[in-house]
């Protein structure tokens, strides 16, 4: 180790020649901010009050969450009736919906662990906002097979809990992995993103003036004091929940799609679907992070932190991605007609040419054609496109998740009962409103919680690696409080004007 | 004995108990991070053991300038977290399928491997996550509402960008006037004598 060398216990030597302090070049933190530009730049929106255009987007969000209330009781009074979910069509919106939201928080673990695991370091800037985003697109996405069931009042049927029937849940079923499924990741997804928040709660406490807003700060941030004791343990733990979340998200969508392989329907039932699923979770997941980024960063005053870089590194994990969705989808249609079965090749063919065909060109034109633009590192770097192309991709996996839920169903065994599937004006209205509340909690995490990982993006400043001093005469690129500059580093111990608590802020 | 022990352990955590004249320790200032660095090392080699470094980033080569090793208890909560989640899974999905209720579903056995992975999965990456975070909490002595170093007011600056070295009065080569010496000539800019006298209003 560096540090063990023998002139590093003794105070580094004046005379030393000094290195350019803080100079930082390609670094993932732009314009030469120092620690505590970094603490004020995050922790100031959750003490302020909020920019008129938080007020605004919040008011049209709350709107569109009342909608959505208002709407899911009507569904439980009146039945899942009045959805246009119908036979054959027994899975309609809600359940396209569900896919939908669940694929969309997959990207906040992602981000988390499996770009933690990979030391990708320009992580930091944007991975506590989609965590937060992961943990609200969960919350939309599990409204909708807990109203899909008809009686909710009855959902706990779903966890092994005793009840009156003295039945169990069926663990056979795909239906029920997906309970424990999504339910699992969800805590984890919780945990991760609270223990990655103590830090920052602490650095929010130390800084609140208020009492009470102290005491709830002290709360939830347990007594945290920066200790290497405590940071030895805590980056243990957070390594170790990285690596258990990574095989976790990528078991989510996996799990999700069982729920359609493992029917016997054609056009569902193919082995390729957990890996295509996952992929396209992960893509439609950072969609969702570019859109909200890109304003996010605009509002806030953030573009020194969520730098253009950032968004450069998502648009190609979402080229990527995109390129491995259209990838299946072409495979999906070779399989279906190496098989050689019928059925299986007409589900196919329907798809692409029948009654919904509309609705597989806008995903094929979303997910795998206007991502290639990413190619080209001027549109990849261009916030106007990719503002506008990470809306498609969510439209297009939207369709996506439609395609393979409705038009799988529609024409089923018996032509008899073959019809075309219309959405009511409750799915619509329900579909608005679970993106009101989806922006309504991603408003609420960003007027009270700190957006972005303070304490991760400081340590990856240069100025946090403590050989950055190396060769320094130890004070050259202090945190701006270190007195005395210009004086002789060793100074004479004053042993008797010993400092007892609460006396002075400064010395002499 | 015991009663040695149980401080030994709480000092592990960071908690340490004051001296007969209610003093908690030195808290000292550094810098920036390299110097706290050093000063954590050259701590160490004095021989001091109750000492604690504070930053609001974890610094790099700290656990190794501090003499602290791998950190072991968390992987070993972890790893019984995940064990206790298989076996929840598995005796949940035997018990309830092929003993307490069994019901034939298109013949298929009532109780088997293949069907119960994903919830053997499930459960065990959910329980080694409390176990990866309860182990942490445990061994760091967290949630601490009350700590003696709040009553500096410089150390709020510990989450944002100050840099503290915390020697502990409870250390067996403590000595105010020698330590605050050493600390001082360590590079520290500003060192405290933090007191524990219990009130809240310091």
């Amino acid at each position: 180790m560096a540090n063990t060398e023998d002139d590093k216990t003794l105070p580094a030597e004046p005379s030393r020649p000094q290195e350019g302090a803080g100079g930082g070049h390609g670094q993932l933190v732009r314009g030469d901010l120092s620690f505590h530009d970094i603490t004020e730049m995050v922790s100031r929106h959750t003490e302020k009050k909020a920019p008129l255009a938080w007020y605004i987007a919040f008011a049209a969000s709350l709107s569109g969450a009342l909608l959505l209330l208002a709407l899911l009781a009507y569904v439980v009074w009146n039945g899942i009736g009045v959805w246009g979910n119908n036979q054959p069509v027994g899975w309609g919106w809600p359940i396209v919906n569900f896919v939908f939201w669940v694929g969309i928080g997959h990207a906040g673990t992602l981000i988390s662990a499996i770009l933690f695991l990979f030391r990708q370091h320009w992580r930091t800037a944007i991975n506590r906002a989609a965590e937060a985003m992961t943990l609200f697109a969960v919350v939309c996405a599990l409204i909708w097979p807990t109203f899909h069931v008809g009686r909710v009042w009855v959902i706990y049927w779903t966890l092994p809990i005793p009840n009156q029937m003295e039945m169990w849940p069926q663990f056979k079923s795909p239906l029920l992995w997906d309970v424990f499924a999504v339910s699992s990741y969800f805590i984890v997804s919780l945990v991760f993103w609270y223990v990655g928040l103590v830090p920052d709660l602490a650095t929010l406490r130390d800084r609140a003036e208020n009492f009470w807003r102290k005491r709830i700060l002290g709360f939830f941030s347990l007594g945290w004091t920066g200790a290497n004791r405590h940071w030895r343990n805590y980056e243990k733990a957070y390594l170790l929940l990285a690596g258990l979340a990574t095989p976790l998200v990528l078991s989510v969508h996996s799990v999700v799609s069982f729920d359609f392989a493992v029917s016997v329907l054609p056009g569902w039932h193919t082995t390729i679907f957990p890996p295509y699923f996952v992929a396209g979770a992960i893509f439609s997941g950072f969609a969702m992070v570019v859109t909200l980024m890109v304003i996010t960063r605009e509002v806030y005053g953030l573009k020194n932190v969520i730098t253009i870089d950032h968004l450069e590194k998502m648009n190609i994990i979402i080229l990527v991605t995109g390129t491995i969705v259209g990838f299946a989808y072409i495979t999906e249609f070779f399989m279906a007609w190496y098989s050689g079965v019928e059925y299986e090749q007409y589900a196919f063919i329907n798809r692409a040419f029948g009654p919904y065909a509309w609705a597989y060109w806008i995903m094929m034109t979303c997910n795998l054609i206007t991502p290639q633009l990413f190619w080209s590192k001027k549109l990849r770097r261009s916030i106007p496109v990719m503002f506008v192309l990470s809306i498609f991709v969510n439209i297009g996996m939207w369709f996506e998740r439609f395609v393979i839920t409705i038009t799988s169903l529609h024409r089923d065994f018996l032509p008899s009962s073959w019809g075309y599937f219309e959405p009511t004006w409750v799915d619509i209205g329900t579909l608005v409103g679970s993106f009101g509340l989806f922006f309504t909690l991603f408003l609420l995490f960003l007027r009270f919680v700190p957006m972005v990982a303070m304490a991760e993006v400081k340590g990856i400043m240069p100025q946090a690696d403590p050989h950055h001093y190396d060769g320094g005469d130890g004070r050259a690129a202090g945190n701006g409080h270190a007195e005395g500059d210009g004086e002789p580093y060793i100074r004479p111990a004053k042993v008797a004007s010993l400092e007892q608590p609460d006396t002075d802020e400064g010395e002499a | 004995m015991l009663r040695t022990l149980i401080q030994e352990v709480k000092a592990s955590m960071g908690i340490y108990e004051s001296d007969a004249d209610q003093v908690y320790g030195l808290l000292a200032e550094f810098p920036n991070p390299g110097v706290l660095l050093d000063a954590a090392e050259a701590t160490r080699k004095e021989g001091y053991r109750h000492f604690d470094a504070h930053s609001p980033f974890p610094i790099h080569g700290m656990d190794d300038a501090m003499g602290l090793g791998n950190a072991v208890g968390v992987g070993v909560s972890t790893f019984f977290g995940g064990l206790t989640g298989f076996a929840t899974a598995c005796l949940l999905q035997w018990w309830t399928g092929a003993v307490d209720y069994p019901l034939n579903i298109s013949g298929k056995p009532f109780f088997a491997v293949e069907p119960s992975v994903p919830i053997m999965f499930e459960l065990t990456v959910l329980f080694a996550g409390f176990g990866a975070v309860a182990g942490m909490l445990a061994l760091n002595g967290l949630p601490r509402p009350y700590n003696p170093l709040f009553y500096s007011d410089r150390f709020e600056g510990v989450t944002d960008d100050r840099f503290f070295l915390h020697v502990a009065a409870s250390d067996e080569q403590f000595d105010a006037e020698e330590t605050a010496k050493m600390l001082r000539n360590l590079g520290a800019v500003h060192i405290e004598l933090v007191q524990d006298d219990g009130l809240a209003d310091s």
